[in-house]
């Protein structure tokens, strides 16, 4: 990936820049054909997004005047690797009343950046623990 | 008096008749800002406000910091920019609107302000627009150039073949999206398979997603079946927020989680929502909405769906509630989110309320003008009827042809669907035959080709289907393996689009603000960003797509016209011989009357508007000026075809000064010599219903006029019926074969008419 960030001249990606879009395993598009399907080269898991991929299209939002989109695209790169239990886990979490308290949330956070590196994510649900507290959110609903 | 008109006499009766008017379905309700009831301004909004103290926010919509509930935080953490909203806050709200609506100050600069404005802001300069300024503020506003349009396809049964049937020709049709939802919540995955094989037949590109609980939805998505997904909700108030069962950490999460799986995502708001939550701090439903709208734009995601959505009819019941709808949609555009603009939930029972709702989005243009347009029948829609649906879908392709607007769809003949619905139906048999799911027989198949509605299929049980669904959930089966039993079913046509519209996923591309898939290409607000600046820019019909807009169904031609009538020649030519003698005169007795017939009447033309063999009309016509004491005589006239012109022309060739005109058509007039040409003396203008018995009096009261009486005039009763739309494309170009045959200053010819056989 090259160091100067993209801009909206490179999107859509898979047409203008197909060179910079890989699957995880490192496959390219043309890799992802129906012959690749049927004779069993290309899986489910070479169909899911990349962090790479998602950091690329924030970049380009961020070039097209977008800063939050690109920031929660920033965010989903950071969760591509975390597994779907443990997504659905910390939301769950996140919804009001489920956390007893402000250390649940912050153990939780805590998960996400030191088994999944997603330190942006983590600072994002310790500042939900801080205003779920001062809105008292941590009340049992059912 | 008697006793009944006693009774009644307090009631005009227009009102008993305005009583059975669908209209009266709907309720509506008094403006009531208390309990939540107004639509842009309640005494209990806040003015908008905003301070700075360090860098930091201090205040924003009158409520300091201090107080702020979770939403204010978000939304003065996420979206407010304290660059610009010093600046945006300090402008006048009314110069603000002005802008948005002056083509000469560019979309990108008032996205630039929005960026510095409060919910309160934004919703007190939107609240200065009329509907016609909003609709075009829409149009300069929204953020893709190219307008689309969003259906649901769902049916009653969950019947996995009319699924995929339906998607296959809600994609024929032009959607860009297709969203499904089930009866019975384990029957998704059902769905989800069967629309994303009925919407890889015929083309790819169309976008697709299943509406269900949220930890299913995404399990779904990461399946590969569904691209998109729309349900995530917010509220413009805590307490709402919270009964939802979340909160915009919650949500923004979510989102975040949606992206991570490659999935475009667009959140849902809109008026109503807390007022039917019951919790709106008797606020204006505008001001909650705004806080909506900043909120999405603050937690990142590219778009919303708003425009009342569930809280639309609610929304419809309070004074401006359309307008509102409209105005909360130029907010989404205006905060840079892609909109699915509502135009969703059916408001109203009222046809006329439907047409009005639409119009300004059809001719504003839309990323998504219904965010569920019901492709299927109303009873059909799992998501409860839309604004418009399967019945009403060709009268929203004439409105396109009408306005030449592009509302997202294209006209598609019988033939095509025919064959995709059959394709459809075929491809996802063999699916689920490949993965040893079910196996449908083949009266299953045919009666859901054909099927309008589900009411019409024999098809799988809801126990059947539930076993489908649970099967492909258990055994994990993902779209791989649906393309891969595509392939080996000799699908391979839709096993490489289903490929291709997966493979988005990996550049996600897709994700960008207002994506769709047009010809393969994806198209957003990026690539196609919105630049309309006054006439001649923005969004303009091509001539390829001004083509296919036109090409609705069962149009008439010039041709078609001449090979009905030619068709009729046969009979009329056993019935009636027409014998010219010459040129006619006018020297004739007093009884004299004479019917003025039309260049080709029963020469090209053979047949009244009505149906009526022309020989039948001079048959009657000349029985009632004989029964009347009079003499028929029968001219055809050269030099015109209009029917004021002919009768005049008759009277006064007659001995009696008194004639009829006739048209082919059946368009009569009863003329007398001394009159200007318009002013006659019974006009038969209303042909298509115009009986032979009508002819038959017309011809006695020619007569009785002959011979100076005063006859009753013949009434033709008419119930109002819009004969007009019926018949005058046809009339126009019948009467154009008449104009054709006359020329100037030719001479009246005597005709000699023979009846032969039968009448008819």
């Amino acid at each position: 990936m090259s160091k100067e960030p993209l801009t909206v001249a490179d999107y859509p990606l898979a047409e203008k820049r197909p060179d910079v879009v890989k699957t995880k395993a490192g496959k390219s598009l043309d890799d992802i054909s129906l012959e690749g399907v049927l004779s069993g080269h290309v899986t489910i898991e070479d169909l899911r997004i990349t962090d790479r991929a998602l950091r690329q299209q924030a970049e380009i939002a961020r070039a097209a005047g977008r800063a939050t989109l690109a920031a929660n695209f920033e965010r989903g790169a950071e969760l591509v690797d975390v597994p779907q239990d443990v997504i659905m886990r910390v939301y769950e979490l996140l919804r009001p009343g489920r956390a007893g308290s402000k250390d649940e949330l912050r153990a939780a956070a805590k998960e996400l950046r030191d088994v999944y590196g997603a330190n942006g994510v983590a600072i994002f649900i310790e500042e939900a623990a801080d205003v779920y507290e001062r809105r008292s959110l941590f009340k049992r609903r059912y | 008096m008697t006793e009944e008109t006693r009774a009644l006499a307090n009631r005009w009766k227009r009102f008993s008749d305005w009583d059975e008017r669908p209209l009266r379905l709907d309720k509506f309700a008094v403006e009531d800002a208390a309990n939540g009831f107004a639509a842009f301004t309640s005494p209990y909004d806040p003015k908008p406000g905003f301070s700075l103290s360090g860098g930091r926010v201090e205040s924003m919509d009158g409520v300091e910091v201090r107080d702020f509930d979770m939403i204010d935080v978000f939304i003065a953490r996420y979206h407010l920019d304290p660059e610009i909203a010093p600046e945006a806050m300090a402008m006048p709200s009314l110069e603000v609107a002005r802008m948005l609506v002056d083509m000469n100050v560019p979309r990108t600069e008032l996205v630039r302000l929005s960026r510095g404005m409060t919910p309160a802001k934004l919703a007190d300069v939107v609240s200065h627009l009329s509907s016609l300024e909003i609709a075009f503020a829409y149009s300069k506003m929204r953020a893709r150039q190219t307008p689309g349009n969003q259906a649901h396809v769902t049916n009653a049964k969950d019947d996995p073949l009319q699924m995929a049937a339906d998607a296959a020709t809600a994609v024929a049709f032009g959607f860009d999206e297709i969203e499904t939802t089930m009866r019975v919540a384990r029957n998704a995955w059902s769905n989800a398979v069967a629309c994303a094989v009925g919407a890889a037949v015929g083309r790819w590109g169309t976008l697709f997603q299943c509406s269900s609980e949220e930890a299913e939805e995404l399990k779904i998505g990461m399946a590969g079946f569904t691209s998109y997904a729309e349900t995530v909700s917010v509220y413009g108030t805590e307490k709402s927020f919270i009964d939802g069962d979340d909160t915009p950490w919650s949500k923004a999460f979510l989102a975040a989680a949606y992206a991570s799986r490659g999935i475009k995502m667009r959140c849902t708001s809109g008026a109503g929502s807390e007022l039917l939550m019951g919790f709106h701090d008797r606020k204006s439903l505008l001001y909650l909405e705004a806080r909506c709208l900043c909120l999405q734009r603050a937690m990142g995601v590219q778009g919303t769906q708003n425009g009342g959505i569930d809280g639309a009819p609610v929304t419809c019941t309070v004074p401006g509630g359309m307008r509102e709808l409209m105005a909360e949609n130029l907010i989404a555009v205006w905060l840079d989110l892609e909109c699915a603009s509502g135009n969703d939930a059916r408001a109203t029972e009222s046809e006329i309320r439907v047409g009005a709702k639409i119009l300004p989005f059809l001719i504003a243009g839309s990323d998504l003008i219904c965010s569920g347009f019901g492709s299927i029948l109303k009873y059909d829609n799992s998501f409860n009827a839309s604004l418009l649906n399967g019945e009403e879908l060709e009268d929203y392709l004439v409105l396109q042809r009408d306005f030449e607007a592009d509302g997202g769809l294209t006209p598609v003949g019988e033939t095509r669907v025919m064959e995709l619905r059959t394709r459809a139906v075929d491809a996802v048999s063999a699916v689920l035959e490949e993965l040893g799911l079910a196996t449908p027989t083949t009266d299953m198949k045919r009666s859901v080709v054909a099927a309008s509605g589900s009411d019409e299929t024999r098809t799988f049980s809801g126990r059947d289907v539930a076993l489908i669904s649970e099967a492909i959930k258990e055994r994990s089966i993902s779209v791989i393996d649906v393309i891969k039993a595509l392939a080996e079913r000799e699908f391979a046509e839709e096993a490489g689009n289903l490929l291709n519209l997966v493979r988005l996923r990996i550049s996600g591309d897709y994700l960008q603000t207002s994506a769709v898939i047009r010809d393969g290409r994806v198209v957003s607000a990026v690539n196609d960003p919105n630049d309309y600046h006054g006439p001649g820019t923005g969004y303009r019909l091509s001539e390829a797509r001004r083509d296919e807009i036109v090409a609705i169904r069962d149009v008439l031609t010039r041709q078609e016209v001449l090979r009905v009538e030619a068709a009729f020649r046969p009979a009329e030519v056993t019935r009636i011989a027409y014998r010219t003698v010459g040129p006619a005169t006018g020297a004739h007795d007093a009884r004299d009357v004479v019917i003025g017939i039309s260049p080709a009447f029963g020469i090209k033309l053979f047949q009244t508007i009505a149906g009526h063999p022309l020989s039948a009309i001079l048959r009657v016509l000349i029985a009632g000026i004989t029964e009347g004491g009079c003499t028929a005589r029968i001219v055809r006239m050269l030099h015109t075809a209009d029917t004021s012109f002919l009768g005049l022309s008759a009277a006064r060739l007659a001995g009696s000064g008194v004639g009829i005109g006739i048209q082919a058509k059946g368009t009569a007039v009863i003329h007398q010599k001394d009159r200007l040409p318009h002013n006659n003396l019974e006009l038969f203008s209303n042909s298509p219903i115009t009986k032979l018995e009508h002819y038959r009096r017309m011809g006695a009261n020619a007569a009785a006029y002959a011979l100076g009486e005063m006859p009753e005039p013949v009434i033709v009763p008419t119930r109002g019926e819009a004969m007009g739309s019926r018949y005058h494309a046809r009339v126009s170009l019948i009467y154009a074969i008449e104009t054709e045959m006359t020329s100037e200053g030719a001479e009246p010819e005597e005709v000699e008419v023979t009846f032969l056989g039968a009448a008819a």
